[in-house]
């Protein structure tokens, strides 16, 4: 079973924007959806590394600002003809607070 | 002997099942029931039409004394229920006791009231039972705030301004209904109310209730400040569970029940709003009917167990037709079926899985809402029909993608207004007969002259028996739209389009939210056409204009502070040397537009750099703009031995003039003091170079991936001219070009005779131009960092969280 932290509160987050959890494996990129759903996902492009918490974020499509490739924030997987995944975790919304999976606070111990 | 049911509250649900418990076995229970409201069961949905004066109280009574009568039931009205003695099996109420075999908890829920000053105010209302209706209905000719843009405040809203209230609403999130609509359908909705009058303030927060004796106004967190003389709070609801709380039977956000709606304790039950099962809340009619059944059964000894299906959810407001259910949010393996007619307020999507319909939302015209929401049900295969699913039940089976050819296959006989009976052979024959607008059709045929949800189908009638004419699209600005840019713009202008769901609306947008093409476009041509009205929407933007900084390939930034005209003094050179020093800047390096850059910033520096860089007078040069970029000069006549005039100046004046626009591509100008060119103006998007005799202008020069020479534009002996005509183009550009074209490419479609005829030969027109670009240089002429760099915007530049710091566990 998914374990979960408290990143913080929905509303810190501007709507089809992102903000950026630094963990010990990495940055990892929070996305705000237009109809308040959130994702995470690295925050590196597996193109040439772009951060994507830097993005535009349409509908549930984020679009990478070095080189715009345009990746689907459930999957991960790039779009259209490029080819690529970014990493997703598992998050969630509770009662207006962002729970995001707690395996990567607990990475570094394993590593 | 008969056993003793007791039940706490006559609302609809313990109703229903009061009404298939007595129908199924008349004696099988002697019934007490307590009801906190002095009076019985009645149909609280219909709150809404006795508010807007459509119906009264007594046309909403389900149960009458009568009834109660009729069934032996003990009425104990007006008498809340204070403790339930479980060891006795005996409820008390504040007037006395009563036994039971089986009890029944039917408390359904209590509005939630946000805790903000002045909430207990006389004034303040809920918006659940018929004596907060009858204060709403007071409201005629008052002003009334209703907070929450949900299902229950709309029909608030509506309800009084029905009766003639100045009603403003207050929602927290960014569209109405955002629990059952997408934001599309939420526009829609809003336009529907505002012109009815009912302003709408959408991410409204409440800071509070101002009063001295009663309400008299609401306080928003911005600082808005509306008049009420009535607050109704319908920012939703909970379960009222204090009497099970207060008795330890197990609840969580609801009184937890088993299948058979089963509390933990076997002798008491519960059913309605007050109920969680399975985790799930409750808050529709249609599965509280279902418990209904589903208890009465239980009671009566059979086996039963309940289920929860779908619900679809309508808005009550007359005119406002809007329809949805299921889950509308994307997914993956999720298709969306949308369709749009922006002229008739009409907006349909569904969301496919797996070939199967699992969301519906409807606005505008809902009439085949229960179709789509019976496929949903029954998790229909809809393949086969996958071409025509969205225009309906009735145009199955057919290839036609067309909706007038659908239209046209329909049979005379077919109705198409069912309120008042109309066939579309009637609709053709006031046609022929000459009725050829909508409000000539509803004179004549009365043809969606009640509800009005036909409408749409009518003028589809009517435009068939007129013959509509097909034109050609030209090709669209990106996959989201068939409109051109050109196109665009002209319909933000001549429809009055002020924001980009409104755009992606009215223009029948094909994707939900757009796309990193769009989108930029539209925040800019927004902005241009509505300097004043248009809030610019940041996310919107490509990354360096939303973090006013250029990003670098390893995602730091680099800053670039203006220097006018290329001029800069030892202190601002200090300052830039200390921001330099102090964040650790890895590179400091002179730019080819005669300032200087420091590269490497980290994103959550930014903000300080900026703080310190303002602080010492400088502003952004906004180096990664879409924008004006930078106006360079070479130092004229004050120093040069050839300089023929105060190049350099003339420089300044333009940049002081023009920094901050927003332009369709980025804009660069030169200022040369004499033919030699020193400052290259003439590869510049605006040059001039200064001859005795005055000032040539010239334009659409560019040294990038292309390089092109400028052509000249005007020539004039005075400064003030020149920068007049210099302004006056920029504005036509602005207005005129499409985005991401920069002037040389602007000059190609619309020819350089035109742009002449507007800025040189008509001198009117030219003072117009520039009078428009003042007005927006009035909002732009700004250094964004004065905003950015609070101490409460700063923090949003960092990590919203650091797991590193974490305790490993």
């Amino acid at each position: 079973m998914t374990v979960f932290v408290d990143i913080g509160a929905l509303d810190d987050i501007p709507r089809q924007g992102a903000r950026l959890v630094k963990t010990a494996q990495g940055c990892v990129a929070v996305f705000r959806t237009a109809d308040d759903r959130v994702f995470a996902l690295d925050d590196r492009c597996p193109h040439k590394g772009g951060p994507l918490s830097e993005g535009i974020v349409h509908g549930d499509r984020v679009t990478c600002p070095l080189h715009n490739w345009v990746f689907d924030m459930n999957s991960g997987v790039a779009q259209g003809g490029d080819e690529g995944r970014v990493r997703t975790y598992a998050i969630k919304i509770q009662q207006g607070r962002i729970l995001l999976d707690a395996s990567l606070i607990r990475a570094r111990n394993a590593a | 002997m008969k056993k003793k049911l007791v039940v706490i509250g006559a609302g609809m649900a313990s109703g229903r099942m009061l009404e298939q418990i007595f129908e199924a076995a008349p004696d099988a229970y002697e019934v007490t029931l307590f009801n906190a409201e002095p009076r019985g069961n009645y149909n609280r949905l219909m709150l809404s039409p006795v508010l807007s004066g459509e119906k009264t109280y007594d046309d909403i009574v389900t149960h009458d004394a009568d009834w109660y009568a009729a069934h032996g039931v003990d009425c104990r009205f007006g008498e809340p229920v204070v403790k339930i003695d479980r060891k006795n099996r005996v409820v008390y109420s504040n007037k006395g006791g009563a036994p039971y075999d089986a009890l029944v908890i039917a408390t359904g829920s209590a509005p939630f009231i946000i805790p903000v000053v002045g909430k207990d105010l006389p004034g303040v209302v809920a918006y659940r039972d018929l004596e907060d209706t009858q204060a709403m209905m007071a409201t005629a000719g008052k002003d009334a705030v209703v907070i929450g843009g949900g299902l229950l405040g709309l029909e608030a809203a509506a309800g009084m301004a029905a009766q003639g209230a100045r009603v403003t609403v207050i929602h927290l999130m960014g569209h109405l209904m955002e629990r059952q609509l997408d934001p599309a359908a939420g526009y829609l909705l809003q336009k529907d109310l505002e012109r009815r009058g009912i302003t709408v303030h959408c991410k409204g927060a409440t800071k509070a209730i101002l009063g001295h004796d009663r309400a008299e106004a609401v306080l928003l967190e911005d600082g808005t400040v509306y008049p009420a003389d009535l607050v109704c709070m319908a920012v939703g609801i909970r379960p009222e569970t204090r009497i099970a709380v207060d008795a330890h039977l197990e609840v969580e956000r609801g009184i937890v029940v088993d299948d058979a709606l089963r509390t933990s304790d076997p002798h008491i039950f519960a059913l309605g709003e007050c109920v969680e099962h399975r985790k799930q809340l409750f808050g529709l009619v249609a599965p509280l009917y279902d418990q209904a059944k589903v208890l009465a059964k239980t009671l009566l000894g059979e086996a039963a167990e309940f289920v929860p299906v779908q619900t679809a959810t309508k808005l009550k407001v007359t005119g406002c037709d809007l329809f949805s259910a299921g889950d509308f949010a994307e997914g993956p393996g999720r298709e969306d079926i949308v369709f749009r007619d922006p002229g008739r307020g009409i907006y349909k999507r569904l969301v496919l899985e797996d070939n199967r319909i699992i969301g519906v939302v409807m606005y505008g015209e809902t009439g085949d809402g229960s179709w789509f929401y019976g496929l949903m049900k029954e998790a229909t295969d809809i393949s086969d029909m996958r071409d025509t699913l969205i225009f309906g039940p009735a145009f199955q089976g057919g290839a036609a993608l067309d909706p007038m050819a659908a239209v046209a296959a329909l049979p005379l006989e077919a109705e198409i207004c069912g309120c008042n009976g109309v066939s579309k052979g009637t609709i053709l024959n006031a046609v022929a007969g000459g009725a050829c607008t909508l409000d000539a059709m509803r004179a004549c045929t009365k043809a969606s002259a009640s509800c009005g949800t036909c409408t749409g189908l009518v003028q589809q009638v009517m435009a068939l028996a007129l013959g509509g004419e097909v034109v050609e699209a030209a090709a669209g600005m990106c996959k989201c739209t068939d409109h051109s840019h050109d196109d665009v713009r002209r319909l933000i202008r001549t429809m009055g389009l002020k924001s980009i769901p409104a755009v992606m609306q009215e223009l029948g947008w094909k994707t939900v939210g757009g796309c990193h093409s769009c989108r930029p476009a539209l925040n800019y041509y927004l902005l241009a056409e509505y300097p004043l009205d248009y809030q610019d929407d940041r996310q919107s933007r490509f990354v360096n204009e939303r973090n006013h900084a250029n990003i670098q390939k390893d995602g730091t930034y680099s800053v670039v502070p203006r220097m006018w005209g290329g001029v800069t003094t030892p202190a601002e050179l200090r300052a830039i040397a200390d921001a330099a020093e102090k964040y650790n800047v890895p590179m400091v390096k002179v730019t080819g537009g005669q300032r200087i850059d420091l590269l490497g910033v980290r994103k959550e520096d930014l903000p300080h750099m900026w703080n310190d860089l303002n602080a010492a007078g400088m502003v952004s040069g906004a180096a990664y703009s879409k924008g004006l970029r930078t106006v360079k000069t070479c130092v004229g006549k004050e120093f040069c031995r050839v300089g023929t005039q105060d190049s350099t100046g003339l420089g300044i004046k333009l940049e002081k003039l023009m920094w901050g626009s927003w332009t369709p591509h980025k804009l660069k100008l030169g200022v040369s003091g004499c033919p030699r060119n020193c400052a290259e103006a003439t590869c510049k998007d605006i040059g001039v170079v200064c001859v005795d005799s005055g000032y040539n202008i010239s334009i659409g020069g560019a040294a990038g991936m292309e390089v092109k020479e400028t052509v000249a534009l005007a020539s004039t002996p005075s400064e003030d001219e020149a920068i007049q005509i210099i302004l006056a183009v920029t504005q036509l550009y602005r207005e005129n070009a499409r985005y991401l074209d920069r002037i040389w490419k602007w000059m190609g479609r619309v020819g350089l005779d035109w742009i002449k005829a507007q800025v040189v030969e008509d001198l009117e027109n030219r003072q117009a131009l520039v009078a428009r670009f003042e007005i927006s240089q009035s909002v732009y002429r700004h250094d964004p960092w004065a905003e950015l760099s609070t101490p409460s915007e700063t923090p949003k530049w960092g990590p919203l969280a650091d797991l590193t710091l974490e305790a490993a566990e």
